[in-house]
């Protein structure tokens, strides 16, 4: 067990894989000066420029080559910068990676990674702070994982990089500098498994990604006991876990820093009505951001944060109802 | 002379590749027009030199991308005629198992990668396809093949620039055949046309008339020596005619009937066929070709009917495998 940073965490667990197995390779923007977090830093030394490609800002042959790649029995791991950028690859992420499988009778699969850092990171302003999440979720064919501490950063890119499906790994940019304790032997984490980071009778309580650390921090605020899931992966998710524990609390509060309308707290909440019944809760609630880009200034962007003090009042209010 | 046989030999199995094509097609039309394959289809008749004259230098290890207009290319590269027309039928064992149709076509079994119902999205696979190519240090190339109507795509940028930068082995093979769907693509097209763009990227280009097989054939024999030479991508401009419309229900009334019907008195198979009779293949020969071709595709078509539907399990497998759907309720 060592302490360490979000970003040596992913690292490291690249590198590893890249050791493992000679098909790994990683191609995106400025991966060969170490990739715009750190998260590539000594990499093109180790493996060389035919497995850490530094591209053109192409996004759309960044992900396709990547699709192309993997139809040839390589593994590729497909940097996207930021989440953002994603959506100038969108035909070739949900039009190619995510049905080609399918598409043609299972003849090919595209084995890959999309790495997508995203949402918010301090005053980078309306196209370098969403949250797609929900976007991706809603596709058949894609694996959506999103890990919300160093461990799973680590645990969830190796699990990625050795899935037989296109696995995207949506990673906080928020949290590349939060540290936290990573084991040594670090193994890749099965999708759709929560890690339930406190528990309590309260309420059941719902995040991931970026708000993970701020969830923790709200509910110890709150001074109230609650179940806490961090999902770690989107689809699959958690299901069983958090229905057996909204079943037992009656309460259920959703935290994400997405948009709240449309945003993947409605799926986690329709499901766990569905499977309890329209009286199965005696109160149920999203946190999210409201219906507005991210603004540039400091308090402007602050007003849209979920923090603890708001995850705090939240947590007050579901469990007082 | 041996080499001249041999060389007949070669023509007369480009022939007879074309001839194959075009009775897949006519018969995947006519079966669309009688409601018996469902969605529509997109015909190459007229195209068949390209696909043809392309992929008779390329061995079942090198890898093709493909268009939304992508049988001629699939069955120029070996593709089983008799699983293409199942699935464009939506039948079991199909090539694709009834999941893709027409607009995707694919077998993996002999390289070919898909065709593809967004215009241009071949390019950047044929970018990655070549660099795993390269990684796995397999004998191999790529040919990638794309209409007029991709250039004015950016994915059409990006990959020839990707491919210049890496040296990539592929060969870009724009199909030129005047229209993208039912626009002229002269049109809407500014500047020097395909050849200039992709040399403007540098990548080297080569224009052929597309409509003569051999002259395509030998083209593609030059480029794709070169590539294999590690000479890095070639461009192929092939400038060709669409007989049919955009689609099998498409009347093409946006052109004047006199251009369509020059265009078949430019046959790519029809010229063949006139060479062979010069280089004194008997013309009973060709048209033993010819009607073989066309009784193989329509026994194909009779299959196809007479098969059976998917199991409708089909409809939720191949998916993924985290979070695969489940069976309705």
């Amino acid at each position: 067990m060592a302490r360490m940073t979000f970003a040596e965490a992913a690292r490291r667990a690249l590198a590893e894989e890249m050791r493992r197995d000679p098909l790994v390779w990683a191609l995106g923007e400025d991966l060969v000066q170490g990739g715009i977090f750190g998260q590539y830093r000594g990499l093109a030394q180790e493996f060389g420029a035919e497995r850490i490609v530094s591209t053109p800002i192409s996004e759309s042959t960044i992900m396709g080559a990547g699709l192309g790649a993997a139809l040839c029995g390589t593994r590729p791991v497909v940097e996207m910068r930021i989440a953002d950028f994603t959506l100038c690859a969108m035909d070739e992420l949900v039009s190619q990676i995510a049905k080609v499988r399918y598409m043609f009778g299972g003849q090919g699969r595209a084995a890959l990674v999309v790495r997508m850092p995203q949402g918010m990171w301090r005053n980078s302003a309306a196209q370098h702070s969403q949250c797609l999440e929900a976007w991706l979720t809603h596709i058949p064919g894609l694996v959506v994982a999103a890990p919300g501490t160093p461990a799973d950063a680590a645990g969830l890119l190796k699990a990625a990089i050795r899935s037989d499906d296109p696995v995207v790994l949506l990673e906080p940019k928020n949290l590349w500098t939060a540290e936290g304790e990573v084991p040594d032997d670090v193994a890749p984490l099965p999708f759709g498994v929560a890690r339930q980071a406190a528990q309590g009778d309260a309420a059941t309580i719902v995040t991931w990604s970026a708000c993970v650390p701020v969830v923790e921090q709200g509910v110890r605020e709150s001074g109230i006991a609650c179940d806490v899931f961090d999902l770690r992966s989107l689809w699959p998710w958690d299901e069983g876990a958090v229905v057996a524990s909204a079943r037992r609390t009656g309460r259920l509060l959703v935290v994400h820093e997405a948009v709240t309308v449309s945003g993947f707290g409605a799926e986690v909440l329709a499901r766990v009505v569905e499977a309890l019944g329209p009286a199965g809760l005696r109160a149920a609630e999203r946190l999210g951001a409201p219906r507005a880009p991210v603004p540039f200034s400091p308090p402007l962007e602050d007003a849209m944060r979920i923090s603890p003090a708001r995850v705090a009042d939240a947590v007050r209010r579901v469990a007082a109802r | 002379m041996a080499g001249a046989s041999n060389e007949t030999a070669r023509r007369i199995a480009m022939l007879r590749d074309m001839a194959r094509i075009r009775a897949f097609e006519r018969e995947a039309v006519a079966a669309m027009r009688a409601g018996e394959a469902p969605g529509v289809v997109h015909p190459s008749i007229g195209q068949e030199g390209v696909a043809v004259g392309v992929c008779a230098n390329l061995r079942r290890a090198d890898r093709i991308t493909s268009t939304h207009r992508g049988h001629g290319h699939a069955i120029a590269k070996g593709a089983d005629a008799g699983a293409m027309m199942l699935e464009l039928h939506g039948r079991a064992g199909g090539c694709c198992g009834g999941k893709g149709g027409s607009m995707h076509i694919a077998d993996f079994t002999v390289g070919m990668l898909g065709a593809n119902g967004v215009v241009g999205a071949g390019i950047p696979i044929a970018c990655g396809a070549a660099q795993a190519i390269r990684l796995k240090q397999e004998e191999a190339i790529v040919a990638c093949f794309f209409g007029d109507g991709a250039v004015n795509r950016g994915p059409f940028l990006e990959g020839m620039n990707w491919a210049a930068l890496y040296r990539l082995p592929v060969l870009f093979v724009c199909e030129d055949n005047g229209f993208a769907a039912f626009t002229r693509n002269s049109a809407v097209t500014a500047g020097g046309g395909p050849a200039v763009r992709a040399e403007a990227c540098g990548v080297p280009a080569t224009v052929v008339d597309g409509e003569d097989v051999l002259a395509v054939d030998g083209a593609a024999a030059d480029l794709v020596a070169r590539i294999r030479a590690g000479g890095g991508p070639q461009f192929l401009h092939a400038k060709c005619y669409r007989w049919e419309g955009h689609t099998g229900t498409d009347a093409a009334a946006y052109r004047p009937a006199e251009e369509a019907a020059a265009a078949r008195d430019r046959d790519c198979i029809g010229r063949l066929r006139a060479a062979l009779e010069a280089a004194g293949v008997a013309a009973t020969e060709i048209a033993a070709i010819e009607a073989d071709a066309e009784a193989e595709m329509a026994s194909h078509r009779a299959a196809a009917m007479a098969a059976a539907w998917p199991d409708l399990g089909a409809a939720f497998s191949d998916v993924q495998d985290s979070g695969a759907p489940a069976w309705p309720a």
